[in-house]
């Protein structure tokens, strides 16, 4: 655990006054203080490109008053520093006339250990690993050009400071294996990537030789893409394989149903709750609470603990997601959800771990039931526009489906929908939901966080595929 | 205010001695410093207010051919002892890199130009508030409008970049930045759209009438949107959009791309990959230019680049390390282009317009498919429909797609550049892309 005042000229008292100085006439308001040390070691084109450690302290201050935020932070954890951001956030609510809302929920379950996942492996074990990674990925196929394999780790350590002193604190390790691969074949460059991670030591992920699954995975990728041949263009139906597919629903539906989007009436859900979003047998909940998966918080960056939010059940829109700001305004109660990258970055309403639930259909009926579609296993990144609901992400595995039987491999295409619709036009749900391997980095706002997803394969009626045969 | 010089070079030079009395044969140290400070807007009221300190180091240490380095937003003499210790125990335990070095000696900068990066006003945030209210009264005033969010952020910074051969340079930047977004609504659909301004200096960042005025244009007329059916199709793409395919070709010729045998531009030096009409500029001393600079983030100073001439490349953006491993000198390119452009086109934006009777307008696109290994491009995109030059209705919920080595030699630009972006491009349009739709 950090000692925050340990090396400073700041006491703990000093900040206890100035933080309820601050915050008396505010709805709500915290110090946040942050330490967090990373590391990342890359190994590139058969060498260690990269060797790096970076650690990082600061605090940031925010005051709430009505639906106005006042935040202010900085690397000095100091007397001057504090004060002059507690000055910054009493010019910017001269007129608070609120009353501090000092109750917030406890629990005492946790997620994860308390670990320093760097500390737990050294710089020469790892090195020693990637290199293996190279030599195994470099003997078993002669169209390998480039290998690229990194490990990031890092531990986080936060405190929340509420006015009247009570404080809130949480360790956080996270760590993450990755390989990408590029293989040319009579002129033809494609590449294949795949990781794993979460919020545990290396040593879970990488026991019995795990390492070789995640390189064989990359590989069967990269080998996949380079037999594709151009995506169709149009409307058509498509199976989403398990798992990291779900990055689908994250963005299609997920994004819009975060409360601040909702508060402010700019999501497409907006006024769609309790109302029928989805077709009978979805549901989709969002879970903080998953033991050592990568999106898990014990507690969020309010100090609310986490929990799993039901969001959608059985087609019927059930709940947002929330934060304490946006779950005051609209008289609920937060979900544990509210997220923020670092000090440097006010709390947003964010995703945790997004699921669908598993239905009763085998993914062998959805492929067989499509005359003429696609097969989407992976993808690469996704966006959405939250007012217009339109969302795209773009395949990275991805199959042609001809009257019920999977065909050639096609390229990489970016699938186009419209959140809102999309649900309701899932006609099948499968029986086999998987988790994604813990990789997923979520942004809003500039600011990135570490999220899971998880889905069973699904058949989609209608979806654009952005192909380029016409 | 941002730390001055003096701090900075004292901090600088302790890294470096420290890292050579523990060992490291080079070392290179860049410590900045920054202070932000954000209005937010929502709905005509006040929504956020946000002030932003930041300090960092970033330190690279040497043993021969070894290399580590770390970085922290934690300047206190004590933590930097630790970390330096850790660096050079973390360097000594890495592989040698026989590319490995700090850069050659004679590419670094001998001067800092005069070029105006820098404006002393500070606006106090009752103005920022005041800028922001005439802003949103502008914005709001369609019915159609019905939620309003806007932002004004000025942000000051500083930095020193020294090395041990002796190069220690910096200098301050400012920038004023105000955007604007608006959210229209009509009884078929919602939509949202933006308008911005981002200048060096306070008094170059247009009034608020006019930006609030651009955003509620831009996102009323994307009301009641159609989708197109699937058909290959000219595209025009607005400078917002044109840009970010400039860009996508600046990462394409980065030297690390190029050694690594990542980028669909590989080898392609001297060959003509755009058409004949086509000239691309990398001019690093732009007076009060958003990405001018007197050096790149080794040192070494950057003179201007013409990366593309009459359509034939001229030369790849290239670092210390890459350029060694390709045999190529650093032309100061380390972190990229610094401000980058097309030259103007030969035809009027109204003469690009009227083209081709039928094309799809595209002011926006969604999702990240630009893939520079294979050159595959394939992204969702909203725009209007254009018919004999004029704009006839909304488009959304399509994607375009198509290959970059296809679409560069397809490429037709308008006469109309403005330098509003550190990435610049006329109103350009493209002929032989394939659109998905219906």
């Amino acid at each position: 655990m950090t000692n925050f005042f340990e090396k400073s000229d700041l006491s703990r008292n000093e900040a206890d006054k100035i933080i309820s100085d601050t915050l008396k006439k505010c709805d709500d308001g915290e110090l946040y203080l942050e330490n967090s040390k990373s590391e990342s070691i890359l190994l590139d084109d058969n060498k260690i490109k990269n060797s790096s450690y970076s650690s990082d302290l600061g605090f940031g201050f925010r005051a709430v008053s009505g639906e106005v935020v006042a935040y202010s932070h900085s690397n000095e954890i100091s007397k001057n520093s504090l004060k002059q951001s507690s000055n910054n956030l009493k010019s910017t609510l001269k007129s608070a006339k609120g009353t501090y809302n000092y109750s917030i929920p406890k629990s005492n379950k946790k997620y994860y250990q308390n670990i320093n996942p760097i500390e737990q492996k050294t710089l020469n074990e790892k090195i020693e690993i990637l290199n293996q990674v190279n030599n195994y990925l470099r003997s078993k196929n002669d169209n390998i050009k480039q290998v690229t394999a990194n490990f990031s780790g890092e531990q986080k350590s936060i405190e929340i400071i509420r006015s009247g002193g009570e404080t809130l604190t949480d360790v956080r390790p996270l760590v993450r294996f990755n390989v990408s691969v590029m293989l040319e074949k009579n002129g033809r460059k494609e590449t294949g990537v795949y990781g794993i991670g979460g919020r545990q030591s290396y040593e879970n992920y990488l026991k019995e030789g795990n390492w070789k699954n995640v390189c064989d995975e990359a590989l069967r990728i990269a080998s996949v893409n380079l037999e594709s041949k151009p995506a169709p263009a149009g409307e058509m139906k498509v199976v989403l394989g398990p798992g990291w597919p779900a990055i689908l629903i994250h963005e299609a539906v997920g994004h819009g149903l975060e409360g601040d989007f909702n508060r402010k009436k700019t999501s497409a859900f907006h006024n769609l709750m309790g109302q029928k979003v989805a077709s009978e047998g979805v549901t989709i909940v969002d879970d903080g609470t998953l033991d050592n998966r990568r999106g898990s918080l014990t507690i969020d960056d309010e100090g609310t603990p986490t929990e799993k939010t039901v969001l959608i059940e059985n087609g019927i829109l059930k709940n947002f997601m929330q934060d304490r700001l946006n779950a005051r305004l609209m008289k609920t109660r937060s979900t544990g959800s509210g997220r923020r990258e670092n000090f440097r970055h006010i709390v947003l309403p964010r995703m945790r771990n997004t699921m669908m639930l598993s239905g009763k259909q085998t993914q062998d009926e959805m492929i067989k039931s499509v005359d003429k579609g696609i097969f989407a296993v992976s993808f690469g990144g996704g966006q959405v526009d939250i007012t217009s609901g339109k969302f795209v992400f773009n395949c990275t595995e991805a199959y042609e489906i001809i009257n019920g039987k999977i065909g050639s491999p096609i390229k990489g295409a970016t699938l186009i929908g419209d959140g809102p619709s999309i649900l309701k036009e899932v006609s099948m749900v499968g029986n086999d939901m998987m988790l994604d391997p813990g990789i997923g980095t979520c942004g809003k706002a500039g600011q990135g966080v570490p999220v899971g997803v998880a889905q069973p394969s699904i058949l989609i009626n209608k979806m654009t595929v952005g192909g380029t045969k016409l | 205010m941002v730390k001055d010089q003096e701090f900075l070079e004292k901090k600088a030079s302790y890294c470096l001695e420290l890292a050579k009395k523990l060992g490291a044969t080079d070392a290179s140290v860049n410590v900045g410093s920054s202070i932000s400070e954000t209005v937010n807007f929502r709905n005509k009221k006040l929504d956020e207010s946000n002030r932003s300190d930041n300090l960092g180091v970033d330190i690279t240490t040497y043993i021969g051919k070894k290399k580590s380095s770390i970085s922290s937003s934690n300047l206190l003499q004590e933590n930097l002892n630790i970390l330096i210790e850790k660096c050079i125990e973390t360097t000594k335990n890495t592989p040698e890199d026989e590319f490995n070095a700090l850069p050659d000696k004679n590419l670094l900068a001998k001067e800092i130009k005069e070029l105006n990066l820098y404006d002393d006003n500070h606006i106090e945030n009752d103005d920022k508030i005041k800028y922001l209210s005439r802003l949103e009264a502008s914005a709001s005033i369609d019915k159609k409008i019905v939620n309003t969010e806007s932002s004004f952020t000025e942000d000051k910074s500083n930095f020193i970049l020294a090395n041990s051969d002796g190069f220690c340079k910096g200098f301050k930047t400012s920038s004023f930045v105000a955007s604007s977004v608006a959210v229209a609504k009509d009884d078929k659909s919602m939509e949202r759209d933006y308008e911005y301004t981002l200048k060096c200096h306070l008094d170059d960042i247009k009034n608020p009438e006019e930006l609030g005025k651009a955003a509620a244009e831009h996102t009323i007329r994307k009301l009641s949107p159609k989708k197109i059916g699937s058909e290959k199709i000219a595209i025009i793409f607005d400078k917002r959009i044109a840009k970010g395919i400039l860009g996508t070709f600046a990462s394409a010729i980065s030297s690390s791309a190029i050694s690594r045998g990542t980028s669909f531009l590989k080898d392609m030096i001297d060959q003509k990959i755009f058409s004949g009409s086509i000239n691309i500029f990398d001019k690093p001393d732009i007076v009060k230019g958003l990405g001018s600079q007197s050096f790149d983030s080794e040192g070494v100073k950057t003179e201007t680049l013409k990366l593309v001439e009459q359509g034939t490349l001229k030369h790849y953006l290239i670092d210390t390390y890459n350029g060694k491993k390709l045999n190529l000198k650093s032309n100061g390119r380390c972190g990229g282009t610094s401000n980058l452009y097309f030259d103007n086109g030969k035809i009027s934006y109204k003469d690009l317009l009227n083209s081709n009777s039928k094309c799809l307008y595209v002011t926006e696109t969604i999702g990240h498919g630009s893939n520079i290994i294979t050159g595959d491009y394939s992204v969702g995109a909203t725009g209007f429909l254009v018919e004999n030059g004029e704009f006839k209705y909304p488009i959304n919920e399509i994607t375009i797609a198509g290959n970059f080595k296809d679409m560069f030699k397809n490429i037709t630009l308008a006469d109309d550049l403005e330098f509003e972006y550190s990435t610049n491009s006329p109103t350009m349009m493209i002929e032989g892309m394939v659109v998905a739709g219906k």
